[in-house]
């Protein structure tokens, strides 16, 4: 059973145009009962952060498409970190390829859902923080 | 039109007999049939009765109105389509290489895909450029960069299609004077850019300007091309976008053509006439894997689009009445994993595309879902086409699934539900309208939303996903675009800028500024001159972006 109060950012930092995934995302954690807020696409990493705060998240989703998750995901983490926020938890998705995870986690990404991913494993690792 | 009676009395015994004695010990797979739009399909089609008045008003001759049978009389028995492999990534020095080794394996024409700052109008230095650079496509901040780009590429010989939209006329300019310093005029120019801006704010997300300027900018490129670039194809409308964000087959239809019922009509009110400027619109389709019903549709747009031409906006000239139209594969329906199962899928939207009558083709490369292509794949994929053209005798004879009772009643079926949206949408107040109240974002979600949802509850079926898992490992020796690319451009900007007659730049700039201010002048000439100049992309867009504003997204959800 999902907290009725975790509260969820999804947010697309960078500049690609893909949000079929992030909008998924977004509504299927809203009917699994969560709040969710979604930014629309081409933010940057300052605007999420500062939603983020605004709207007291305990979660930020990640979603990018287009390459440029190794250097837009830790400054996303950094600024959070920077504005006292370092609370709020990280997740990342998108086209992602493997050998680039293990760094994400080291700079403070919690999870990386790639393509194929069930909503029950995002889910699961909402809730228990297990999973990827 | 009915069944005759005599076939439909003999239809209900097959069902009570034949049928039910089969079913009542072999049940069929599933309650219900329907195609990757979700949509039922009959256990068996039946032929509609047949009068010459209506084969004729339906489907006609190839080469002859209402096109549903092709655009050519011959189709590919006169000349195959166009092998274009949509490719670019990091530096212009790199994607000149790709462009090269894909003209030498036999592809036929090019395709550029840019990087997303130069899409959006950015320089490599800028902020927002961070990460980005190289990624998707091949960076271009300068004229500089397109020289480079096409270096040894005879622009005479090859047709190029660019994916630039919201800066096409940038390009189109940077294209024109690279040309120019080859000696080249520009009538002998052939391309397409895709200059679709509404599909833009619909689907893709590379908008810029708000639609106001934004038409206004795609109806000066009309306008300049039917005088100066008779050859280039001014526009690719574009449903590929829609269909990967999550749309069925007959709303990427509908709302394709719907946005080119949009821009017929910026134009006419530019005060162009329709026969100067319809004959060189282009489509741009996606080829999913049911196979019939995407062969259906390719069908069905043809047909639509000529009625809407002759119909609503009186043509005369047959070219205008002609949807051509490009497609690629399906990229979303790919999956990451067990990568090699996408050369099947791709082989199969292959087929779709050609059974369709399309001018041109990209064939996506197995490794799609995980990164960029290497060489070895997008040869691979190359090969499929070839594999097509060469072996397959698809190419022998014109629109050959034509008269097969299912294509044709899928064929129907799409026109229906594609004229009922485009209704919808005009009571809406045309396409701009429904872009802005989120209309046309909405119904691609529900269909999006309902896609994942069957995919998670098994009942669509994806191969490697949902059924036939595996354990394997991930694909090696992935491409990967060097991050440092963005120091290297950067470094090549600043000293560009060093080098150009910074004066010049200056004037060409306020005189662009100047034109973006009336509404009567036409900004390509203008534009051609910034390029000319070497005046970057991102300061040629912040100047239209202080005149023009910026498009703020319609958030659906």
């Amino acid at each position: 059973m999902p907290s009725k109060k975790t509260r969820i950012l999804i947010a697309k930092p960078g500049l690609d145009g893909h949000d079929r995934g992030a909008k998924f995302i977004a509504r299927t954690l809203r009917d699994e009962g969560y709040e969710v807020i979604y930014t629309g696409i081409r933010q940057t990493p300052e605007a999420i952060v500062q939603t983020a705060i605004q709207e007291d998240v305990d979660f930020v989703g990640l979603s990018l498409l287009s390459g440029a998750h190794n250097e837009l995901f830790p400054r996303v983490v950094d600024l959070l970190k920077e504005n006292g926020a370092e609370d709020i938890k990280v997740i990342g998705g998108g086209i992602i390829p493997e050998e680039d995870i293990p760094l994400l986690k080291e700079k403070g990404v919690q999870a990386v859902f790639g393509p194929g991913t069930s909503t029950e494993q995002i889910v699961e690792f909402i809730e228990h923080g297990s999973g990827r | 039109m009915p069944l005759p009676e005599e076939l439909k009395k003999q239809k209900k015994d097959w069902e009570e007999t034949t049928v039910r004695k089969v079913i009542s010990r072999y049940p069929e797979l599933k309650a219900e049939f329907v195609t990757g739009s979700d949509k039922p399909v009959e256990r068996l089609y039946l032929p509609e009765s047949f009068s010459v008045e209506e084969y004729l008003g339906k489907q006609g001759f190839p080469g002859r109105y209402p096109y549903t049978r092709g655009v050519q009389p011959t189709m590919y028995r006169g000349r195959l389509w166009t092998m274009r492999q949509y490719a670019g990534f990091g530096t212009a020095e790199e994607s000149n290489q790709r462009y090269r080794f894909l003209l030498e394996q036999g592809q036929t024409g090019l395709s550029v895909a840019f990087d997303l700052p130069t899409q959006i109008g950015y320089d490599s230095d800028d902020p927002r450029a961070e990460g980005e650079v190289g990624k998707v496509g091949v960076v271009v901040d300068t004229l500089r960069d397109m020289e480079i780009l096409f270096d040894g590429i005879p622009l005479d010989k090859i047709s190029t299609s660019m994916t630039i939209n919201a800066p096409a006329a940038i390009l189109l300019a940077m294209y024109i004077a690279v040309a120019e310093k080859k000696g080249i005029g520009k009538d002998k120019l052939r391309g397409t850019i895709q200059n679709d801006i509404l599909k833009e704010y619909i689907a893709r997300g590379t908008y810029i300007f708000p639609p106001a300027p934004s038409m206004r900018l795609i109806t000066d490129v009309f306008a300049y091309c039917s005088r100066e670039v008779p050859q280039w194809n001014t526009i690719s409308i574009s449903g590929y976008h829609i269909r990967e964000a999550g749309s069925d087959a007959s709303q990427e239809v509908a709302f394709t053509l719907a946005n080119g019922i949009e821009y017929v009509r910026a134009a006419l009110k530019a005060g162009l006439s329709v026969d100067d400027f319809a004959g060189r619109l282009s489509f741009f389709f996606n080829a999913h894997n049911d196979l019939l019903e995407e062969v259906a549709k390719f069908r069905a747009a043809r047909r639509i689009w000529a009625r809407i031409m002759k119909e609503r906006f009186n043509a005369t000239d047959p070219k205008s009445m002609m949807l051509r139209f490009h497609t690629q594969t399906g990229g979303s329906t790919l999956t990451a994993q067990q990568p090699d199962n996408n050369i099947v899928r791709v082989a199969i939207q292959a087929l779709a595309a050609v059974l369709g009558g399309t001018q041109s083709l990209h064939t996506n490369s197995r490794e799609e879902a995980l990164a960029l292509p290497a060489e070895e794949s997008v040869r691979l994929a190359l090969r499929t086409q070839q594999v097509l053209a060469y072996e397959s005798g698809v190419t022998s004879t014109v629109d050959p699934l034509a008269g097969s009772y299912c294509v044709e009643a899928l064929t129907d079926r799409i026109e229906l539900e594609v004229w009922q949206y485009i209704d919808r949408i005009e009571a809406l107040g045309g396409m701009v309208p429904s872009i802005l109240k989120g209309y046309v974002q909405k119904q691609i979600q529900e269909a999006a939303f309902r896609t994942q949802k069957d995919i998670e509850k098994g009942e669509r079926v994806v191969v490697g996903i949902n059924k036939f898992q595996m354990e394997e490992k991930r694909p090696e020796n992935l491409l990967r675009v060097d991050p440092a690319i963005r120091q290297v451009q950067t470094d090549k900007l600043s000293q560009l800028k060093r080098s150009r007659n910074s004066s010049h730049v200056q004037d060409s700039l306020s005189a662009l500024r100047q034109g973006a201010k009336q509404d009567a002048v036409n900004l390509l000439p203008l534009i051609l001159e910034t390029v000319r100049e070497y005046a970057t992309l991102g300061e040629i867009c912040q100047v239209l972006r202080d005149e023009f504003g910026e498009h703020k997204e319609t958030i659906v959800l």
